[in-house]
């Protein structure tokens, strides 16, 4: 099968969902609910594409297909402003009450987190990108100690109410927020767009892309930056999904078999918006919101993961 | 034309290679050659900036190579490392229309096609083009990189120990094609060889490194011989003529 026809059929399956949610049981206000399904699933639409944009470009030039950028400790930071917030300031102050405040808090504290360590990582010298990954991962762990410290001291009730702002959630997507959020992912899509001739060339390795002429170590230090926007924005919208881009990159990867990165980002931005609709639809009217759809993705996805490690083990003894 | 001046390279206190100077003369192969460690790798590195040096300067046509545009510098000199993992999934051809980047940025003309064609035959790999090169063994494979390097049509080719891994019968036609290339199409060839008499047999010029410093730097004749020799690699190795070829018969020699 073509690599078109393939995608022509996620894109088919893309169109099926999202009318499968948009109007699945819809009872009563039709005017009511269309709407705000709409919104969620443009919010689905979005974090999608920046999602799969963002891990698999990283995945290119840290040349691995397990990481992520959630690795780098982004996904920490997140939960370390909200603990933050909670602890010092508690639920009732205007960080949690105002929506574009607590938003514009996130996005700044992750994006700031990484320019600072890739800064700090790549002055002193050029380390190999496994070093900067292994310190991500510590400091990503750290960060996590930090935050279950704060939550152990914090007050009961004001947890609950951090807990479900830890849990990604397309339910409580604000749609004055998804304005904001389409604007800047917009503005890194653009970019994103012109380089992608660049990193099917950087996925050849650093020696050949500066042969071929490609500025390669500025190269990786943009693409790193614009990865943690969209990872940065994504999650400030909807809250943190650990595995989600890693299932939807290597979904992508095995799929469509080929090196070219418009195809392969465009593959995977259409499994993760079949993959966020359909459990959104599962959690929303299978679950009867029982549960959240973050739980239902990193379910599967932590599966996925282990298959993944036991192959790549496989592969490599 | 290639200038090496006065170049220095340090790992932590270590120099790795010492303040070296060669010019590299247009239409000819030029091995580096040399014991391990002797800084060989690291000066085609530097030569082709993959690495910066420390002190001293490369010039390509009087510029210094920082100073070169890295799509005009990648028109003219092209590098290939010995290490070529690669962890996508591409066929030959994919890779070889790769060298066109350059050029092309991705969007291959007609005339980049002609290119890859041009290479895909030079290297004998017209047969399994639509292969995939996990597919490859480890001499087609080097074969694809090498056609990648000549679709890339720049006027000096810099390659790190192509001959790694590969048997004689490859060995021989990479080093024919290579020869072939500076003949035919007046190419400049820099190439880092292990093996003294394919170093003998197949170039034009000489340069040996050893701890890092330039030890000779001459015409291939002036540098195959037991003295010169003795001074590189610390041996004493007896030279034989057969076919007009200077033969260094190295492996039952005193050490």
């Amino acid at each position: 099968m073509r690599n078109s026809t393939k995608l022509i059929i996620l894109f088919v399956l893309v169109i099926i969902s999202i009318l499968l949610y948009g109007f699945y049981d819809i009872k009563g206000g039709f005017d009511y609910a269309f709407p705000r399904r709409m919104t969620r699933v443009a919010a689905m639409v979005i974090t999608g594409i920046a999602i799969s944009y963002s891990t698999v470009v990283f995945q290119t030039i840290t040349h691995n297909r397990i990481l992520t950028p959630s690795v780098m400790g982004l996904g920490s930071m997140y939960e370390v402003v909200q603990t933050l917030i909670y602890f010092f300031a508690g639920s009732m102050s205007i960080w949690i009450v105002n929506k574009y405040l607590n938003f514009g808090a996130a996005i700044t504290a992750m994006i700031l987190f990484a320019l600072l360590l890739y800064r700090f990582l790549f002055r002193a010298d050029k380390h190999p990108i496994y070093l900067l990954l292994l310190i991500g991962m510590i400091i990503g762990t750290l960060l996590g100690s930090l935050v279950t410290f704060l939550q152990v001291l914090i007050d009961p009730v004001e947890y609950l109410g951090l807990q479900t702002m830890l849990f990604a959630s397309f339910s409580k997507v604000k749609a004055e927020l998804l304005y904001i959020a389409a604007g800047i992912l917009l503005i890194a899509f653009v970019y994103g767009y012109f380089i992608m001739k660049k990193l099917d060339v950087m996925s050849l390795g650093r020696e050949n892309s500066i042969n071929l002429g490609i500025n390669y170590d500025r190269m990786v230090m943009n693409v790193l930056i614009l990865s943690s926007v969209l990872i940065a924005t994504s999650t400030a919208l909807v809250g943190p999904i650990t595995f989600f881009g890693l299932i939807v990159a290597n979904l992508s990867y095995q799929f469509l078999v080929t090196y070219r990165h418009s195809v392969l980002i465009l593959g995977a931005s259409l499994f993760s918006i079949i993959a966020l609709v359909g459990g959104q639809f599962l959690a929303e009217h299978i679950f009867e919101l029982r549960t959240t759809i973050s739980v239902i993705i990193n379910f599967v996805g932590g599966i996925y993961f282990i298959y993944l490690l036991l192959k790549e083990s496989r592969a490599s003894g | 034309m290639i200038e090496i001046k006065g170049i220095t390279k340090q790992f932590g206190k270590k120099p790795v290679v010492e303040d070296v100077s060669v010019t590299i003369e247009q239409g000819t192969i030029t091995s580096f050659i040399g014991p391990n460690g002797a800084g060989k790798s690291t000066l085609l590195s530097m030569v082709s900036r993959l690495l910066d040096a420390d002190t001293g300067e490369v010039l390509l046509d009087k510029n210094n190579v920082k100073r070169w545009k890295s799509t005009e510098f990648a028109k003219r000199v092209s590098i290939l490392r010995q290490a070529n993992f690669i962890n996508v999934r591409l066929t030959v051809r994919e890779l070889v229309a790769f060298g066109r980047y350059p050029y092309s940025k991705g969007r291959l003309t007609s005339e980049d096609e002609k290119f890859v064609d041009q290479a895909i035959e030079y290297m004998n790999l017209a047969d399994m083009q639509d292969k995939f090169l996990d597919e490859l063994s480890g001499g087609q494979k080097q074969r694809a990189f090498i056609a990648m390097v000549i679709a890339q049509d720049t006027d000096y080719i810099l390659l790190d120990e192509p001959l790694n891994n590969l048997d004689m019968k490859h060995s021989v036609q990479i080093m024919k094609i290579l020869r072939k290339l500076v003949d035919e199409l007046g190419r400049t060839v820099v190439i880092v060889l292990h093996d003294i008499n394919f170093a003998s047999v197949y170039s034009d010029r000489i340069v040996a490194l050893k701890n890092g410093k330039l030890v000779k730097n001459g015409p291939t004749n002036e540098i195959i011989n037991s003295e010169a020799l003795r001074d590189i690699y610390d041996m004493d190795i007896p030279i034989q003529e057969q076919n007009g070829c200077r033969i260094c018969v190295y492996f039952n020699s005193h050490t």
